[in-house]
């Protein structure tokens, strides 16, 4: 362990055991001192008991991928060790109460007991043993006490000063119990921290999506709350007054986005987040923004299903139900961020796009990204800048005026002197219902036409490593970080990554890319390779080889190694 | 806070305007109905609150889900959203919330707003946006040509309720009083004189505003007939007091003689108005932009620096 260039923390406990604030404070310990972390959590769908853990990850260089390895472990009730038990080594030092260790884990790893509870129960009650808990990790990497003391009693500040004075003693007593341990080698942090991660963000998934919406525009999302997706709505809401966005928590999805594709008929940059089931009741509404033509942005924070699946865990298996939801044929915009950049920048796109094509554009990602938190280069707002695409309309305005790429501009009521009339039956240029089907063929061939002129936006893959790859790693949406980690671990000077954070339409350049590949391997985290199927259908190319997980689980950088290495022996 | 309506007729009278009644007419257009269909004299009336009401078509968004009733946007002058089967209360909503100014009519039939919505009818009422709620009550489903609707009595013989209607009737009016709504009313389509004035009444009101408008189907309604109506109804007097919520009720649940008239009527504020998106700038969201300099301070509360 001794000048490792990362070091991997495993915090394991009990549904309202607190994991979640030890987590919260020390990734931003960490962060404020100026190293690189990473975080991210599996948890059970439950509100207390059971086992949830959460990997922390600390660093010399940016990190921002989900590894096995556990290099800390710090388990917070007598369960823990056993959960995550598949994931324990020689190297693994755990830290916590001797009863909670347990003997097993006793015999086969170093460990450093620090009675978190009693320390907590001294200081006014066992509550604060999860602070205890953040000092003691803090000594263990060596951090300055002064900083993490500081940055406790700050956390706590709106509390009673009772509160803030014992958390402060709490995380001084961890960090002080530690210091007299026999310590083992290599864990204080050897590498320096650096300046500049202190001015940058450190943000989950769904702060990412949630900042990226109000930077495109976003002023209305209607929504019911659905883990994974749930974190959006709540950042909407919680800033929507001073970032003027109206947040509405409807009776249901189908309300949500009916609701969503009004407010965008009057003019509003509209908006749902959901999930699996949740967004199986909103197809209908789908298919409806398509008809009508009004501009609709839908997150969809993917879970693994069938049905209600498993709540709290991550899957990338609704690209399929993304892609053909709603009935009768309309364009629609699918991206599917990997990075938290991306997770900003394309849901603010996706804003953009959505309006200047009068087209539903999703947001596709999953529990993985929502509830991954790394530190990262500020964002700029203005990078994009927000187009209304609303035309004040004349008296004679037809809301389906025929055009040549199709687009009909867009006119909203109140605003001009024309009407605006829109119909979920076929209808004419003015909007009204009609059978006359030389009209609907023409109105077809209208929507259709802007399938095809939102082409030339389509976001082109990215392509890390090799320009002369002969082996081709394909992946999309939130396995960005875990792939690329994997092939830079692996160094094969033959392989090369292709990430697309745009999966419909694809980018014309697909079936070049993967033509010049002799092996191509989609990474996905579905069982029936969806990617890899859109991709024969679309691009009329086949990859070779597809790696999928479906256990519920994100891929770690030892799986997709793993994976890759046998495939590639195979 | 401008209250859309109000504000149209604000300006009208300052302008000294006085709208012709013939403004919402649409000229000759084909209407799907069948002859001596209800739905006439309810398009009729509606147009014509609306002229008195002086409200500008400009102004004025009617929002429908599917059927006959929900046709009915199409045959008057003005903005209108016809969307899905039993989904006019959601964009109904929305529509209203992203811009108070304009005034907003959700109207549609009895299968739409009961049974297909039945779940949006319920929570829009205790949303309480400031918006009108016609519902065509013919106790029978039109467009697909003959089936029991919520309302529909028990024992009522259909196609597919072959032995009659099993089922315990839907009655709007209870609920909406028993949800606290706002402004609840019941009118008939063969008075048109007082329903255009309770139509006025629930138009002006702020806050969700239900009429339902009992309505004959003459043709797959040969139970609830004109004269079925006509031998049932009578209007409530002066001795209804509209704020006494537990009378209303009573009045609501009546079932051998169906009372019409307004039975309850309780102001409160409107859902835009809770929003508080609108407390300190009346412009709706399509006039205003990202406001750069806020959204950069939140970024930067990522630093964790502060």
């Amino acid at each position: 362990m001794a000048n490792r260039r990362d070091v991997s923390i495993v915090l394991c406990g009990q549904a309202g055991q607190g994991v979640q604030t030890v987590e919260t404070l020390l990734t931003r310990i960490l962060k404020i001192a100026g190293y690189h972390v990473f975080a991210t959590k599996e948890y059970m769908s439950r509100v207390r008991g059971g086992a949830n853990s959460t990997t922390i990850r600390v660093c010399g260089k940016r990190v921002s991928a989900l590894v096995d390895r556990m290099d800390v472990l710090v388990p917070l009730n007598a369960g823990a060790v056993a959960h995550v038990a598949e994931r324990l080594s020689p190297q693994t030092v755990v830290v916590g109460e001797r009863e909670v260790i347990g003997d097993e884990a006793v015999e086969s790893n170093r460990t450093l007991a620090v009675p978190f509870t009693e320390i907590a129960s001294q200081i006014g009650g066992k509550i604060y043993s999860n602070v205890v808990a953040v000092g003691a990790i803090a000594g263990l990497l060596g951090l300055d006490p002064d900083a993490v003391v500081g940055y406790v009693r700050r956390y706590f500040a709106r509390k009673s000063e009772e509160i803030v004075a014992n958390n402060v003693k709490a995380v001084r007593a961890g960090y002080d119990a530690i210091g007299k341990l026999d310590m083992p080698d290599g864990l204080r942090l050897s590498f320096k921290p650096s300046a500049k991660v202190r001015d940058e963000l450190l943000l989950s998934g769904a702060e990412a999506v949630g900042l990226g919406a109000i930077a495109g525009g976003c002023n209305f999302v209607s929504s019911y709350p659905m883990s994974p997706s749930t974190g959006v709505l709540a950042f909407l809401a919680q800033h929507g007054l001073e970032q003027g966005v109206l947040a509405e928590q409807a009776e249901d999805e189908i309300a949500a986005i009916n609701m969503a594709i009004g407010a965008s008929y009057a003019g509003a940059r509209a908006m749902v987040t959901t999930s699996g089931g949740g967004f199986a009741l909103m197809t209908e509404g789908v298919s409806l923004a398509g008809m009508l033509e009004c501009p609709v942005v839908i997150h969809l924070a993917q879970r693994p299903g069938p049905a209600t699946g498993l709540p709290t865990r991550t899957e990338q298996a609704d690209l399929e139900l993304a892609l053909y939801a709603g009935h009768g044929e309309f364009p629609r915009i699918l991206f599917a961020p990997g990075t938290l950049e991306q997770a900003f920048y394309l849901t603010q796109k996706a804003f953009d796009l959505a309006d200047k094509y009068q087209v539903p554009a999703f947001v596709l990602t999953d529990q993985h990204l929502m509830d991954s938190y790394y530190n990262l280069k500020a964002f700029d707002p203005v990078r994009t800048k927000v187009q209304k695409h609303i035309v004040k309309t004349a008296k004679d305005y037809r809301r389906y005026e025929l055009t040549k790429n199709g687009i009909s501009p867009r006119g909203i009521p109140g605003y001009g002197s024309g009407l605006v009339a829109v119909d979920s039956d076929e209808h004419d240029e003015q909007g009204h219902i009609t059978e006359d089907l030389d009209v609907r063929v023409a109105m077809v061939d209208k929507r259709l036409a802007k399938g095809e002129a939102l082409r030339k936006d389509i976001v082109r893959p990215e392509l890390i490593g090799p320009k002369d790859y002969k082996r081709l790693v394909i992946c999309w949406g939130s396995t960005y970080h875990v792939v690329k980690e994997a092939l830079g671990e692996m160094g094969r000077t033959d392989t090369a990554m292709l990430h697309y954070s745009q999966v419909y339409p694809l980018h014309p350049s697909t079936a070049d890319l993967i033509g010049k590949a002799r092996k191509t391997v989609v990474v996905e985290g579905n069982a029936t390779g969806q990617f890899r199927k859109l991709i024969r259908l679309h691009a009329g190319v086949d990859a070779t080889e597809g790696l999928v997980k479906y256990d519920g689980l994100g891929f770690t950088v030892e799986d997709v190694v793993e994976g890759l290495t046998e495939i590639a022996e195979g | 806070m401008i209250h859309g309506i109000q504000q149209s007729i604000i300006n009208n009278h300052f302008r000294g305007v006085l709208m012709a009644t013939d403004v919402f007419e649409m000229g000759d257009i084909d209407i799907a109905w069948c002859p001596g269909c209800g739905n006439f004299p309810i398009l009729k009336t509606v147009k014509e609150a609306l002229a008195e009401l002086q409200i500008d078509p400009r102004q004025l968004v009617m929002v429908s889900g599917i059927g006959q009733a929900a046709k009915t946007p199409h045959y008057l002058k003005c903005h209108f959203f016809n969307g899905l089967h039993g989904r006019a209360l959601p964009p109904a909503t929305a529509i209203k919330a992203v811009n108070p100014k304009l005034t907003v009519i959700a109207e549609s039939g009895d299968g739409d707003m009961y049974g297909e919505g039945g779940n949006h009818f319920i929570h829009c009422i205790r949303r309480n946006p400031d918006i009108t709620n016609i519902v065509h009550d013919n106790m029978v489903y039109g467009l697909t040509k003959g089936q029991a609707s919520p309302t529909s009595r028990r024992g009522f013989k259909t196609p597919v309720q072959v032995a009659g209607v099993i089922l315990e009737p839907f009655n709007p009016l209870a609920v909406a009083i028993s949800l606290d709504a706002s402004f609840v009313a019941r009118a008939s389509s063969g008075d048109r004189e007082q329903t255009k004035e309770i139509l006025k009444r629930a138009i002006r009101h702020k806050g969700y505003a239900l009429v339902d408008i009992f309505q004959p189907c003459v043709t797959f309604n040969k139970l609830n007939t004109y004269q079925w109506f006509k031998d049932r109804v009578y209007y409530l007097d002066d001795s209804h007091d509209p704020s006494d919520r537990t009378a209303a009720f009573a009045r609501a649940t009546e079932t051998d003689r169906l009372p019409l008239g307004v039975f309850y009527v309780n102001p409160k504020d409107s859902f835009e108005e809770n929003t508080q998106m609108y407390r300190q700038d009346e412009r709706p969201l399509h006039q205003r932009d990202v406001d750069a300099r806020k959204l950069a301070s939140l970024i930067d509360t990522f630093k964790m620096a502060g």
